[in-house]
């Protein structure tokens, strides 16, 4: 019941919120999403689900009732989490709250809708990583979409409109295309239900039959394309990320860091779930696991070069998203334990650490208005705090020892050489590693020019130092990186137990 | 101890044409309360008693569809009148959409008429159609059929016109009457040509006539099939008797566009369900499943490019009706015989998830022209800054008419798709997933007008009409509910519509 409690919860907050008084709806929406952080803990407190809950494992907090039953398929609520989805539930709660939080200054108009519509993608959120039913997954999946589209397109820059409908319709013609993919799977199995675990299991118990004319093998290869190709869109990578550059800029900063920290997971949870978990014998085909591990490599390195080339900080931290997805993908078709384990645990990282970029660049820009690297320098003369936590969580983005960066990308790297799906998996690996250097080269060379030496900046406006509320949120995030580095179990454990019988489909080893 | 609530099962057989009554007696009730005091116009009174009478109905028609009135359990449909009439789940089904919908127009044009003088007449008309609408719903015999379609057309065609100082309206009204009379008289034609081959009106002796084979007389039959189809198409404003909808929609007053665009296109399917389904056998001399294909692919293409080139709203969505129809003629043109119960109901469903949607729509427009905003995309830009809660509402109804998942347009869709693939029509499904995809085009263009795009100058809106607040929030509401509400109405609805194949 946990988990529809958190998902009423939240809902019914964003309700509230929405009705509230501009004035106070800031205040009023973060004391009620504390609520769902509360429950998301108490739920990994007492987490006891064991193996993947796709693959015939215990699933925590599970409930499944019939909702609707039409044309032989039972369309279920059918909720619960394993030892993948629940950090990521953790994620959306904790980053939601401190989102909130970061929109406090910002934000100047219009706050109850703004702070309702947070709450009320929070909730969809939720519903995404919790749900078990396809159909129940497809209807939060989608929703999360409609309050984005908002976000971006009220509250945004200057070109919030092409931003905003840039990313409505690139995500939802990939949701389309990855429905009927997924539809033509299910229709040629001999399920009774929507349910993820049943679909997944009758898919390895090989029980697909042929669709006119296709066999099931190519039937399958067929589905995998187009589910891939639709949750590529979302992760994204290189050549589908054009939307996100434009989205980040003109989102305001709260919007980006959920776009960032949760929205992309979306992509990489659904390829581990669906593509990864359901399609293992197409994943590990010789070439289709060298095309994805190409693209992956590919959104590493062109992706941080991307970064490389920008003037403005929020676009660096974008492009630089661009390339952590890119070992995200790397690690997952690499079907080692560590690979997906570290993959999975990048999620969680890159989900801290980019929210924490996205509000620092944020709480710079709050007070000098401008983002430029050009028009400022020696912010850290008048910003020590702030500054700090920056450079901190460039670090951790580099992948500094004892921060979840470091954790995640080790893992991944471990995992993927050590792959034996992936053809000559030692090359791919040292192709991306090379992505290190170049985050590295930029997030160094753009501190350098905008925090350090003399102070200098073209504005119009007075700088003063940030609020207390502005600066705290970052506080947090980077303690939640540290304790993740110092100790990835917290998560790693549960992760591993959960991505186990997936590796060991295809016998990936540790 | 007494029974506290009668049983539907013990009133008299002519009681299932209660929600019909209903509906026929507020509207005469309307007439005496205006003839007794002509000269004042006591707005609440005439509101009231035409929202308590459309209500009724609709409790009416939902107490006996809970209850099984008519419905297989309960001996199967109620025939009155030496078979003229049967009241069986699908008209229930179909009231009960009737009566919801007009409950929600009344309610509506209670702000909308409130400098208007003939609200008695309004609120009658409107009442006396979805009385015709009603009928139509439960006729069962090609006699009945022209005359429950033409008391449901000839209130339509005043509504219409009933702005008469208006000229687009006068003109609107005009054009939907010469239309009207000219494919009601090939209706009528139609209706004659197939009493002339089978030797009757009524519908299963007609099946019966047709399926035994009238020698020499099959193409006379066919020909009558075809007129008949040509009515309907009429009254559902599909191709090609289209043309009067985006003229009507737009002249007539946006409740009126509301009501007819929802109702009376549904009625119109209720009795083409029902006229084909009965009536005719699939092999009557004419492919008639194949002609509904071919009328639905181009009526939905049809629909959603015209929608995609307009620069008004109200226009836009009086051609996303026309594509609408083309969705739901899905339902009789992937119609199989024994197992087409499935993809007929998915048809009903998307009919009743439509009522809710579009008839918000049109109110929501019903809500801007009260305010005296213009009719353009343009002319709605930033008005969420001013009316947020309505602009959430049409937001609503513009996602949901573009099947976007979390609303109940979603569900609908979907099924009527899932049940022409079942059917083995996967193009037609093909067809309609790319036209409701395209669809989110011009849909999307309401909400980004409403809420990502500046004001032009600033809004002079006068008071809140709370009743026409009140509808169109009752109409989102129920669009959202749908969704996880879709359970008991789409087995509702296939299981009447299943109970009706021959």
């Amino acid at each position: 019941m946990i988990i529809e409690a958190l998902i009423g919860v939240t809902f019914l907050a964003a309700l509230v919120v929405m009705l509230a008084p501009d004035k106070y709806a800031g205040k009023l929406a973060f004391a009620l999403s504390l609520l769902p952080v509360v429950g998301s803990l108490y739920m990994w407190a007492g987490f006891d689900a064991g193996g993947n809950a796709l693959m015939a494992g215990s699933i925590a907090y599970e409930t499944q009732l019939d909702w609707l039953t039409v044309a032989g398929y039972d369309l279920q609520w059918f909720v619960g989490v394993d030892g993948i989805s629940l950090p990521l539930v953790v994620l959306s709660t904790v980053l939601s709250s401190l989102a909130i939080v970061s929109a406090w200054t910002p934000i100047d108009m219009r706050q109850s809708q703004f702070y309702g519509l947070m709450l009320f993608m929070e909730a969809n959120l939720l519903g995404v990583f919790t749900a078990l039913d396809f159909f129940l997954w497809f209807v939060f999946w989608e929703a999360v979409l409609v309050p984005m589209y908002f976000l971006i397109g009220v509250w945004g820059g200057p070109r919030r409109k092409y931003a905003a409908i840039k990313f409505f319709v690139y995500t939802n013609i990939a949701s389309l295309v990855m429905f009927i993919g997924f539809m033509a799977l299910v229709f040629n199995l001999p399920v009774s239900s929507f349910g993820l675990p049943e679909i997944t299991q009758s898919l390895q118990a090989g029980e697909l039959s042929g669709f006119v004319g296709l066999d099931p093998a190519t039937l399958k290869l067929a589905a995998f394309a187009a589910m891939f190709a639709g949750f590529a869109v979302k992760v994204p990578v290189v050549p589908v990320h054009t939307w996100l550059p434009d989205a980040h800029v003109e989102a305001p900063t709260p919007v980006s860091v959920m776009l960032a920290g949760v929205l992309l997971k979306m992509g990489t949870y659904a390829l581990l779930r669906f593509n990864f978990t359901m399609l293992p014998d197409v994943a590990t085909r010789p070439l289709v696991a060298t095309v994805i591990a190409a693209i992956a490599v590919v959104s590493v390195i062109y992706g941080a070069m991307l970064a490389l080339a920008q003037q403005d900080l929020k676009r660096i931290v974008a492009y630089s998203s661009v390339s952590s997805m890119g070992y995200v993908i790397l690690g997952l078709i690499a079907y080692t334990g560590l690979g997906i384990g570290g993959a999975t645990f990048q999620m969680v990282a890159h989900g801290l650490i980019s929210g924490l970029m996205f509000m620092a660049v944020g709480v710079i820009y709050n007070v000098t208005h401008t983002r430029m690297v050009g028009d400022m320098s020696g912010m850290a003369d008048r910003m020590p705090v702030t500054v700090g936590i920056l450079i901190a969580g460039a670090f951790g983005y580099m992948g500094l020892p004892l921060m979840a960066g470091f954790a995640a990308e080790y893992f991944i790297f471990q995992g993927a050489f050590a792959s034996t799906v992936i053809p000559s998996a030692p090359l791919f690996t040292a192709a991306s590693m090379f992505g290190i250097v170049i985050v590295a080269g930029y997030l160094l060379f753009a501190m350098q020019r905008t925090l350090f030496g003399e102070f200098s900046l073209e504005t119009d406006y007075e700088v003063r130092r940030a609020h207390f509320h502005d600066v705290a949120p970052l506080a947090v995030l980077l303690l939640c990186t540290i304790a993740l580095g110092v100790a990835p179990n917290i998560f790693f454990e549960m992760i591993t137990d959960a991505i186990e019988p997936v590796v060991a489909v295809v016998g990936g080893g540790a | 101890m007494e029974p506290v609530l009668m049983q539907a099962d013990q009133l008299p057989e002519w009681a299932a044409l209660a929600p019909a009554l209903a509906l026929a007696l507020t509207g005469l009730l309307l007439i005496l309360i205006d003839s007794v005091d002509p000269d004042s116009s006591r707005p609440a009174l005439l509101a009231g008693v035409a929202t308590v009478g459309s209500l009724a109905s609709l409790g009416l028609a939902g107490w006996f569809l809970s209850a099984g009135t008519g419905q297989a359990g309960t001996g199967g449909g109620i025939a009155l009148f030496g078979d003229a009439l049967v009241v069986d789940g699908m008209a229930l089904f179909f009231q009960a959409l009737f009566a919801s919908v007009t409950a929600l127009v009344v309610v509506a044009s209670y702000d909308y008429l409130s400098d208007h003088p003939h609200r008695a007449e309004f609120y009658s008309l409107v009442l006396f159609a979805a009385t015709g609408m009603a009928l139509m719903a439960a006729a069962n015999s090609l006699a009945v059929a022209f005359i429950a379609l033409e008391l449901a057309s000839l209130p339509s065609y005043a509504l219409v016109a009933f702005l008469k100082r208006d000229a687009g309206s006068v003109e609107a009204g005009l054009k939907y009457f010469l239309i009207g009379a000219l494919s009601s008289s090939v209706f009528a034609f139609g209706i004659s040509l197939v009493y002339a081959a089978t030797g009757s009106l009524l519908l299963p002796d007609v099946y019966a006539a047709l399926s035994g084979g009238v020698e020499g007389l099959t193409g006379v039959a066919a020909v009558g099939i075809l007129m008949v189809a040509g009515g309907f198409a009429f009254k559902t404003a599909s191709v090609p008797f289209h043309f009067w909808a985006p003229e009507a929609y737009e002249g007539a007053p946006a409740p009126v566009s509301a009501f007819l665009s929802s109702a009376s296109k549904a009625a119109g399917f209720a009795l083409a369900f029902r006229v084909f389904v009965v009536g005719f056998p699939l092999d009557a001399g004419i492919d008639w499943v194949l002609l509904f294909q071919v009328l639905a692919v181009v009526t939905m293409t049809l629909g959603n490019f015209a929608a995609a080139t307009q620069e008004e709203v109200k226009r836009m969505l009086a051609y996303s009706s026309i594509g609408h129809a083309g969705y739901a003629l899905i339902g009789l043109a992937a119609f199989t015989g024994g197992a087409g119960g499935d993809v007929l109901g998915a048809s009903m469903a998307h009919l009743l998830v439509y009522g809710f949607m579009n008839t918000g729509a049109f109110l929501f427009v019903a809500l801007a022209e009260n305010w005296g905003i213009g009719r353009t995309f343009d002319d709605y830009a930033g008005l969420s800054s001013r009316a947020p809660m309505a602009s959430v509402a049409m937001s609503v109804f513009m996602f949901s008419l573009a099947g976007l998942p979390p609303f109940g347009g979603f569900f609908s869709k979907y099924f009527l798709f899932m049940g022409a693939i079942d059917a083995g029509f996967w193009w037609l499904a093909a067809v309609g997933a790319i036209n409701s995809a395209l669809s989110l085009f011009y849909y999307s263009r309401v909400v980004k007008a409403l809420w990502l795009n500046d004001a032009v100058g600033d809004f002079e809106l006068g008071s809140t009409p709370t009743a026409l607040y009140a509808a169109i929030v009752f109409a989102a509401v129920a669009t959202v509910l749908l969704l996880p509400g879709f359970g008991p109405v789409i087995e509702t609805a296939q299981s009447v519509a299943t109970t009706i194949v021959p």
